[in-house]
């Protein structure tokens, strides 16, 4: 079969997308890094690839806030492109300073597509400061989780672990309102959780976001955001302890990216 | 002449004169440089123009040129017996460090000492590049910026080296004074050493963090000599395919200037690090940084690189366009037209342009055939690409300021002319005061062993540097194998790094370091020697190969026309010859750093004399690679090498303020081969986890080994074989004695036979086990518990210091 394109969007101090690039590749997906320069000019079109990956790092410095020039980017330049992509439920990731992105340009929590209002933000850390640091992840409990729908985190029930690597990520929802939509839908994805899987406090919840949100998606569970770095976990000799733990090949990161290339194998996107 | 440009009167003037053109302008030449212009000019009939005396300056400056280290030293030598030796050394470098690598001539070292870093061959294809700077001056004027710009410098060189590398790792190493510092103690003209380093690791952070390069090694020393000159080292790897390693500039290929635009900051950087610090230091000399211009460039660049689009490269450092261009151009010739180069804002002098030391700039030699297709690449990044001259085989540096022509000068004169230097160096032993053992043994009270054991794990430099590391991003580009954090809960203090640059291959490099300024104010050759030892231990403890393992030099030392400033350098340089030689271990790069004085109320204060030495090897399998902490209940715990009594300048002696002088030595030979055993023995996977012995000694080692792991552990000295005589063997000494050559390694009691075959011809024994039960226990000569504390008060010590 052939293998799904992906997507990997780079600008000016985009940083992980070699390795978000590798991370596709292992899965299956035949990755292709693009400047968004190429797509406002015109030279390349969103619509030719199945999978769109914004990948972590700096975008333009982050020097307005993390994320907010690239999310503008792709909302006042891009605007009918991204919105189609995403309306087609084509998977779309967003991971670090990508996740910051989608949340900045209104694709998340995207309740009606791209958000006319922003309606969360993600936020300098609780301790002040750029941290780099493991952390526990799991979907919201049973139950409520059976809601969740996502599919970049299909079949993921049990506890990964996953570095985090960012100075502002702390996930704060506009208001009640918008995190009882985001709960109601099953959209929050991801929780930072203590070693046992419970309720997280610092330094397992590594910034104070609002009730350990590590992820969250879109209504349709096809725009996939987290702060923590799926693609810096995708072999066994990526995990701080392998030298001291017994651990399967595949790191907890890969299934990530293999689902949405088998989504698009089965789907045909 | 245009308005901008000055001419300086120098033909007619008195020496006297001339020493003052040199300071009002910041030139930093003295008297015989001064004399050797006046005479080139004389010869050309006419007055040197302003931007002509600037670039003659930045060119033969100490940062560019070395002078002091490729100069003539006549050196003095007091031996044992009191008798006085001399020596004349005809260019310091060439006949130490340069001279060890000429000897060894290992195949695997491609390019050394001749470009912006040194290169070692990698696998089929690839090449690994390293290079190791300070940024020192800058760093104590205003830390944020001069560590930033320390780490965009080191970038650009790896960017620059060949036809240029693909950044991959970055290292940093720094030196403050005591955190805890009081006010009251220092001049108020200086910047507190806490608010020193705060501002060096935000400053590092910002930068590498934003470039996208792990920062996944370092080291941190706090000494007092380092409250008025911290030292900031910044080292960064890079992989480059062996076809990019040579560059060659043709007459004809245009000078297109990359990157960021031309300011005022950054002016007369390089003479002003030949220049003794004061309280009117101007600050206009630090550049300022922006990260993600130089990301924008190094990924324009590499782009240009793969398609072949230009012939050579180098960045823009010490002396910008001056010394890019004029490196770049020195073997054919070279036209500027200074008024093109974009500029920050206006009003800049032609000399400033000329040598504003502005980051994030690159120059290349581009043939003008390929103008237009390496103006796409970087016009698609929205990198900022400028020709602002073209290369000439007039072997002449001309430079114009619109239709003037503003400079003219030899090429040979401006690289070759500088006037060689003879200086004095002396060595002679100095006696430190040692503490009295018996005192400071006595003040714990019961388990006075094991509370002092907590104090030194406590000590600045020997405490969790957790603060700092998690502020670095040490994992981006997922390359990372070995974390500079490590063990059961991620905070064990690793050995070295281990990263593989290329996802699709096993095979990687890991990087280490070795420093210790205390040993240096004791004896700068044995300091060096033992952070040659250190560097290389480090590298063997993550399954580093030594005889795939090449160094790194930075000197940083006081100034260099006081005898004993010169005379340390000397010994110094000569234990890397020493060193490297027995070892095996070839230097590949280096830099010196001098001139790390403060003039306080008319007394110069200077720096510890400095060592920083860094180690890169080539790791095959990164799968077969270790960490230190402890691993499993009932291992076996050996300790290897030969401990003497050595506590000069160790931990425990700054403990109670003294330095002492029993320097550790090293037996090169010894330690060579104790090295490649233990090598063996881990790539045979006999070893669990493996630790060296540094600061602090075998306690500080062996309780790292054990909360790291979240296990126990218990020891015992009277199964030990300890070199020292009978008189000065007491537990103490064999507890905190910072000898060299010496590890702690895990081994499963089931291999502990292999283990011992591999070990055979060295020195070691078994001295304990790894326990289950969370205590941390040694039992002393006399097989009584002299220390017993759990790990989670000796790991609580050691991470609570540096808990900013």
């Amino acid at each position: 079969m052939k293998k799904p394109k992906v997507l990997i969007l780079r600008t000016a101090g985009t940083n992980c997308d070699m390795e978000t690039a590798q991370a596709f590749s292992l899965a299956g997906g035949e990755p292709q890094r693009v400047h968004i320069n190429r797509f406002i000019e015109g030279e390349a079109k969103l619509n030719d690839f199945s999978i769109l990956a914004i990948p972590g790092g700096f975008s333009y410095g982050d020097d307005i806030a993390s994320g907010k020039v690239l999310a503008n980017e792709l909302r006042y330049k891009l605007y009918e492109q991204i919105r189609a992509f995403a309306a087609s439920g084509k998977p779309v990731i967003g991971i670090c300073n990508g996740f910051q992105v989608l949340v900045k340009s209104g694709l998340l929590p995207g309740f009606e597509t791209i958000d006319q209002e922003l309606e969360a933000t993600l936020s300098f850390n609780d301790s002040a400061k750029f941290e780099d640091r493991w952390v526990y992840l799991k979907s919201p409990v049973a139950g409520r989780g059976s809601r969740v729908k996502c599919l970049w985190t299909k079949g993921i029930k049990k506890i990964i672990y996953l570095p985090v690597a960012h100075g502002e990520g702390k996930f704060i929802p506009k208001d009640k309102e918008v995190m009882d939509r985001l709960k109601k839908n099953g959209q929050i994805v991801l929780q930072y959780v203590d070693k046992k899987g419970t309720k997280a406090v610092y330094p397992f919840n590594p910034n104070g976001s609002v009730e350990n949100i590590a992820g969250i998606c879109n209504p349709a569970g096809n725009v996939f955001g987290l702060m923590p770095h799926p693609e810096r976990h995708v072999t066994k000799y990526n995990h701080p302890q392998w030298t001291r733990k017994k651990l399967p090949e595949a790191g907890d990161g890969l299934a990530i990216f293999v689902n949405a290339v088998n989504y698009v194998l089965e789907t045909g996107k | 002449m245009p308005n901008e440009v000055k001419i300086i009167g120098i033909l007619n003037k008195t020496d006297g004169e001339l020493l003052t053109i040199s300071s009002v302008n910041l030139l930093a030449l003295n008297i015989q440089e001064m004399k050797t212009i006046q005479e080139y000019f004389r010869k050309l009939r006419r007055d040197p123009t302003d931007v002509e005396l600037e670039t003659l300056a930045q060119t033969w400056s100490e940062h560019c040129k070395h002078k002091t280290l490729r100069g003539v030293i006549e050196y003095r030598r007091q031996t044992v017996d009191g008798r006085w030796q001399t020596e004349t050394i005809d260019n310091l470098l060439k006949q130490t460090v340069i001279r060890s690598t000429k000897e060894l001539n290992l195949p695997w070292c491609l390019s050394v000492f001749k470009d912006n870093a040194g290169v070692i061959d990698f696998d089929q294809d690839n090449a690994l590049a390293f290079k190791v700077e300070t940024h020192n001056h800058p760093s104590a004027l205003e830390p944020y910026g001069g560590a930033g710009t320390g780490i965009g410098g080191v970038i650009r060189d790896i960017l620059g080296v060949g036809l240029g590398a693909k950044p991959v790792i970055n290292t940093d190493v720094f030196c403050f004074g005591p955190p805890e510092t009081p006010f009251s103690s220092i001049s108020e003209h200086i910047l507190h050493p806490k608010r020193i380093a705060k501002g060096v690791v935000s400053g590092v952070r910002d930068y590498g963090n934003r470039m996208g390069i792990p920062t996944a090694n370092g080291a941190v020393i706090f000494e007092e000599s380092f409250i008025y000159n911290p030292l900031v080292f910044c080292g960064t790897v890079g992989i480059m395919p062996k076809k990019y390693i040579d560059k060659k500039v043709s007459a004809g290929d245009l000078v297109l200037a990359v990157g960021g635009r031309t300011g005022r900051d950054g002016i007369h950087g390089a003479t002003f690090s030949s220049i003794e610090l004061d309280k009117d230091t101007e600050i206009s000399a630090v550049q300022i940084g922006n990260p993600i211009i130089e990301k924008k460039v190094t990924d324009a660049l590499l782009q240009a690189r793969d398609a072949g689009l230009y012939n050579a490269i180098t960045d823009c450092g010490a002396g910008g366009f001056s010394s890019a261009v004029g490196e770049l151009g020195e073997e054919c010739g070279a036209k500027v037209y200074l008024d093109k180069a974009p500029l920050k804002y206006q009003g800049l002098l032609p000399w400033e342009i000329w040598i504003s030391e502005s980051q994030e700039r690159m120059v290349l030699a581009v043939p003008p055939g390929n103008l237009t297709a390496i103006l796409k690449i970087f016009n698609d990044e929205n990198v900022e690409a400028t020709v602002i001259g073209e290369f000439t085989a007039t072997h002449n540096l001309e430079l114009y300021y619109g239709p003037d022509k503003v400079a003219d000068l030899d090429m040979d004169f401006l690289h070759n002319g500088v006037p060689k230097y003879t200086r004095k160096a002396v060595w002679k032993e100095v006696k430190h005061k040692e503490p009295d053992g018996r005192r400071q043994v006595a003040d714990g009270g019961k388990n006075k062993l094991g509370i002092t054991l907590k104090k030194i794990l406590a000590l600045p430099t020997v405490a969790s540097k957790e603060w700092i590391i998690r502020q670095y991003d040490h994992e981006v580009q997922g390359g990372s194998i070995i974390k500079p954090l490590t063990g059961a809960d991620n905070d064990g203090p690793s050995d070295a790094a281990v990263n593989r640059p290329d996802l699709n291959s096993w095979k990687g490099f890991a990087i280490a370091n070795g420093i210790n300024p205390r040993l240096g104010l004791i004896d700068p050759y044995w300091m060096t020697a033992s952070v040659i030892d250190e560097a290389l231990r480090n590298i063997t403890c993550v399954g580093g190969d030594l005889q795939k393992t090449a160094l790194l030099d930075n000197f940083c030392w006081g100034n260099p026309n006081k005898e004993e400033q010169l005379g340390g350098i000397v010994r110094a340089a000569k234990a890397c010859y020493d060193a490297a030689m027995a070892y095996g271990t070839p230097f590949i790069s280096g830099k010196d750093s001098l001139n790390n004085e403060y003039s306080l109320k008319g007394k110069s204060i200077s720096i510890a004399p400095t060592m920083l030495i860094s180690a890169i090897s080539v790791v095959d399998d990164v799968r077969n690679s270790l960490t230190m902490d402890a691993k499993q209940n009932n291992n076996l715990v050996y300790l290897l090498g030969d401990t003497y009594n050595e506590l000069g300048g160790s931990q425990y002696f700054a403990l109670s303020g003294h330095l002492g002088n029993n320097v550790p030595k090293v037996d090169f030979l010894k330690a060579r081969a104790l090295m490649i055993s233990l090598g063996n023995a881990i790539s045979q996977k006999l070893v669990c986890s493996c630790h060296d012995l540094s600061e602090g000694g075998l306690a500080v080692a062996a309780a790292e080994m054990a909360f790291a792991g979240g296990l126990g552990m218990e020891i015992k000295l009277a199964d030990g074989r300890w070199q020292m005589a009978d008189k000065d063997k007491n537990d103490t000494t064999i507890l905190f004695s910072e000898s060299n050559s010496r590890f702690i390694v895990e081994v499963e009691p089931k291999k502990a036979k292999a283990f011992e075959k591999a070990m055979i011809g060295t020195s070691f024994c078994c001295i304990g086990k790894i326990k289950s039960e969370k205590n941390f226990i040694v039992k002393g000569l006399k097989d009584k518990n002299i220390i017993k504390e759990t790990i989670t008060a000796l790991k609580e010590a050691w991470r609570g210091t540096l808990k900013w």
